[in-house]
């Protein structure tokens, strides 16, 4: 089973990402078994459908946002996804991180965020700041070694999710 | 000047920290050159033509003489008893090791010093005025500001990977010294009718391939907000600046392409949701900061010095330094003055151990300790009092650093270019190198008068070509080195970009091209217009025709 980084320890994990091959389009795209991370177009093509899969089979909901795709095109069903995940296709790319603070922040998302793709040890201690709590480290990254990424820093002067206020509002 | 607490420390040291394990696992082969690449940037690190190179931090360009020696330490111990000052208050060191870099960041962490965000695609060092807290045409300090930003910015988690670099700028003087029209974000410090202090916020500026000049997207942001708004261009830019084209991808493009209007408003709307948020600042946080940039403790002085003015009447030289290198300061009795960093047959803002230490025991013993970084690549001394501006002019000429060329042809700007860069499409040394000997003549330069020249290597622009009164660009023409010069930049508050002048000159042409110009202006100047004056007056054609025209003479030496 694949593993992820949750409640800063290795975990198993039992969600498969749904991505459109070539050829395939949202409203084709066979959904396996299982709790699935939808892609945001599968998620508004078949909305329905998935919705139903949680009533009748008590699939938890789940879906995934590309880096251009901001959070406000989550609003309305927002409390009902168990995850919502980011991709980061590259690790350089950083508009995830603004994603995750606008649905923490200002859209009150409290479920899981995952951040997934290009990620690992060098990027946790900035996505665990901005909202993330699940990782999914990139293929050929260690897990385990990742996991000393949130003791890096003691302090931080900035606001974020992990620590709403700035530091100048804490001084001693 | 900040000191750091032990917050700051705890900060900084675990950077060091973190680095030193990205450099280990990076040597070890488990973090792959391509992953490490982004993370040394973050701190500076880049790998050049001759090896690694790394960009220290100067926050706002202030120094103490304990942190001078520092870093005149760091350069004999890792690298070749040299560094170099860039045009945005950084040291770059141009021999260091990889191996060697996370030891030399532990020691600078010893004087509260980083290399934090000195590269990479995120916010990088403020700039500000040389002459901040001691300028008599400011309105008040920058350097609290800009110590309040270091800090938002530093390690920030949001901003660490945006589309391209990000530079902001702050000012409160009547002349702008910082050049904040030419960065991402230009904070103009200023006061409402009631007294109050705010910004006047410029956006999309900046030099490199599409030199813009930033617009005005807001009149007067209360202090409060500062950090709030940036954080909501900030996230205006994360989010929609592009990045499928690395040419493209600086804000201003972004500006540009939504209108200054447009953006602003998107920038408005984010912030509705963030002002008065908790990153909205105190009071009691502006006096803390501020308190550590209260004025040293000035003697009382007359306003004239007899001493002073008795040396600039019977010393020639004194007089002619002097008279370039002493500014004006808001205190009576004191002057800010010019350490030369533009000395004959050296880099320009290239300084030895040796200046640096001598530097250093100038601040200690005749300016309150303390040293700025200008962007011209100069040092400043900001506080002398007159009575000492003889021995002190003694004591630079004693390392060289008393060049008396400040805003002459001889304080010429120029990045390192294509003898260290590996982006330069040319190098830029050897012209500087060409025009110091061609203006070495000291009553020529003087004679000259004011005389910006500016010189990169590539677009990128290190050298602010755009705004140099000269300014000159390096370019590749089929493997060889050419150079397009340009008339008519200027900084400050009449900023403006240069017009080329033509086709590009070979390097072997464009000393002549250079000192062809300067012959027209010579020829056309009325009484004491400056250079700038006159080509404003006369326009670029005469300058044109004569760039590319032997004169007589040449034509006998030829």
């Amino acid at each position: 089973m694949p593993k992820i980084i949750k409640e800063r320890r290795v975990q198993d994990d039992a969600w498969k990402v749904v991505t459109l091959a070539a050829g395939e389009t949202a409203a084709s795209v066979r959904l396996p078994v299982g709790p699935l991370l939808v892609p945001l177009a599968v998620w508004r093509a078949r909305r329905a459908e998935l919705i139903a899969r949680e009533y009748e089979h008590g699939e938890p909901l789940g879906v995934w946002l590309a880096p251009d795709e901001g959070p406000e095109t989550l609003l309305d069903d927002l409390d009902d996804f168990t995850v919502v995940a980011v991709h980061f296709p590259k690790f350089a790319d950083g508009r995830g991180y603004s994603t995750a603070r606008l649905l923490r922040e200002r859209y009150g998302y409290r479920s899981e965020l995952r951040a997934f793709g290009d990620v690992g040890r060098d990027q946790i201690f900035y996505l665990n700041r901005v909202g993330f709590d699940s990782f999914m480290v990139g293929t050929g990254r260690d897990a385990t070694d990742a996991l000393a990424a949130f003791g890096e820093f003691p302090e931080v002067y900035q606001g974020a999710v992990d620590q709403p206020l700035p530091l100048f509002r804490r001084r001693a | 000047m900040y000191r750091y607490d032990d917050y700051d420390r705890a900060i900084v040291t675990a950077r060091v920290a973190q680095f030193r394990d990205q450099t280990r696992r990076f040597l070890a082969g488990t973090l792959p050159a391509d992953e490490f690449r982004p993370l040394r940037l973050q701190n500076g690190l880049y790998v050049e033509k001759n090896g690694p190179m790394l960009r220290i931090a100067v926050p706002y360009g202030v120094l103490s003489a304990q942190q001078l020696r520092k870093l005149a330490a760091v350069t004999r111990r890792y690298d070749r008893g040299v560094g170099h000052f860039t045009t945005r208050h950084n040291l770059q060191l141009n021999w260091v090791k990889i191996e060697e870099v996370p030891d030399i960041l532990a020691e600078l962490a010893e004087v509260d010093m980083h290399a934090i965000q000195t590269s990479g695609n995120d916010i990088r060092n403020i700039v500000t005025d040389h002459f901040a807290g001691v300028a008599d045409d400011e309105l008040a300090d920058t350097r609290p500001w800009a110590e309040l930003l270091r800090q938002w910015s530093t390690l920030h988690p949001e901003f660490a990977y945006l589309p391209k670099k990000f530079k902001i700028g702050i000012t409160a003087a009547r002349e702008d010294r910082a050049a904040i029209r030419v960065n991402d974000v230009g904070l103009e410090l200023r006061q409402d009718a009631n007294g109050a202090t705010g910004f006047r916020v410029f956006v999309g500026g900046g030099l490199g391939r599409t030199p813009l000049v930033g617009q005005a997207i807001r009149d007067f942001l209360p202090w409060p907000h500062l950090v709030t708004y940036l954080e909501a261009v900030l996230r205006v830019y994360n989010r929609y600046g592009r990045r499928d084209n690395t040419t493209k991808a600086r804000i201003k493009i972004l500006v540009k392409s939504l209108g200054a209007v447009e953006f602003a408003r998107q920038v408005e709307e984010e912030w509705s949701h963030l002002k008065d948020g908790p990153a909205t600042l105190t009071q009691a946080e502006v006096d803390r900061v501020a308190a550590h940039f209260a004025p040293p403790a000035y003697e009382n002085l007359p306003a004239e010095d007899l001493c002073y003015v008795g040396f600039l009447r019977e010393d020639a030289a004194f007089a002619r330094w002097a008279a370039r290198s002493v500014h004006a300061h808001k205190v009576p009795g004191y002057a800010a003055v010019t350490l030369s960093l533009k000395g004959l047959r050296a880099a320009p803002g290239d300084a030895t151990a040796e200046q640096l230490e001598a530097a250093a025991d100038i601040a200690e013993h005749f300016s309150f300790n303390e040293v700025r970084v200008s962007h011209e690549q100069n040092l400043v001394l900001p506080h002398v009092p007159l009575r000492e501006l003889y021995t002190v002019w003694h004591l630079a000429k004693a390392v060289r650093l008393a060049s008396p060329v400040t805003g002459l042809v001889g304080d010429i700007i120029a990045c390192p270019g294509g003898d260290f860069c590996e982006l330069a499409n040319a190098r830029s040394l050897n012209v500087v190198a060409e025009l110091q000997e061609r203006f070495e003549n000291l009553h020529l330069q003087h004679e000259i008068g004011e005389l910006d020249i500016n010189i990169s290597g590539c677009m990128n622009a290190c050298g602010h070509h755009h705004i140099g009164h000269i300014g000159i660009l390096g370019v590749d023409k089929h493997g060889a080195e050419f150079y397009q010069v340009a008339l008519g930049g200027r900084q400050g508050h009449g900023l403006a970009f240069g017009e080329v002048v033509g086709p590009a000159f070979a390097a072997d042409e464009v000393g002549d091209a250079v000192e062809r110009i300067v012959g027209v202006y010579l020829e056309h100047r009325l009484g004491h217009e400056r250079f700038i004056d006159t080509f404003d007056r006369i326009g670029l054609a005469p300058f044109r025709s004569a760039a590319y025209q032997q004169t007589e003479q040449e034509k006998i030496y030829a």
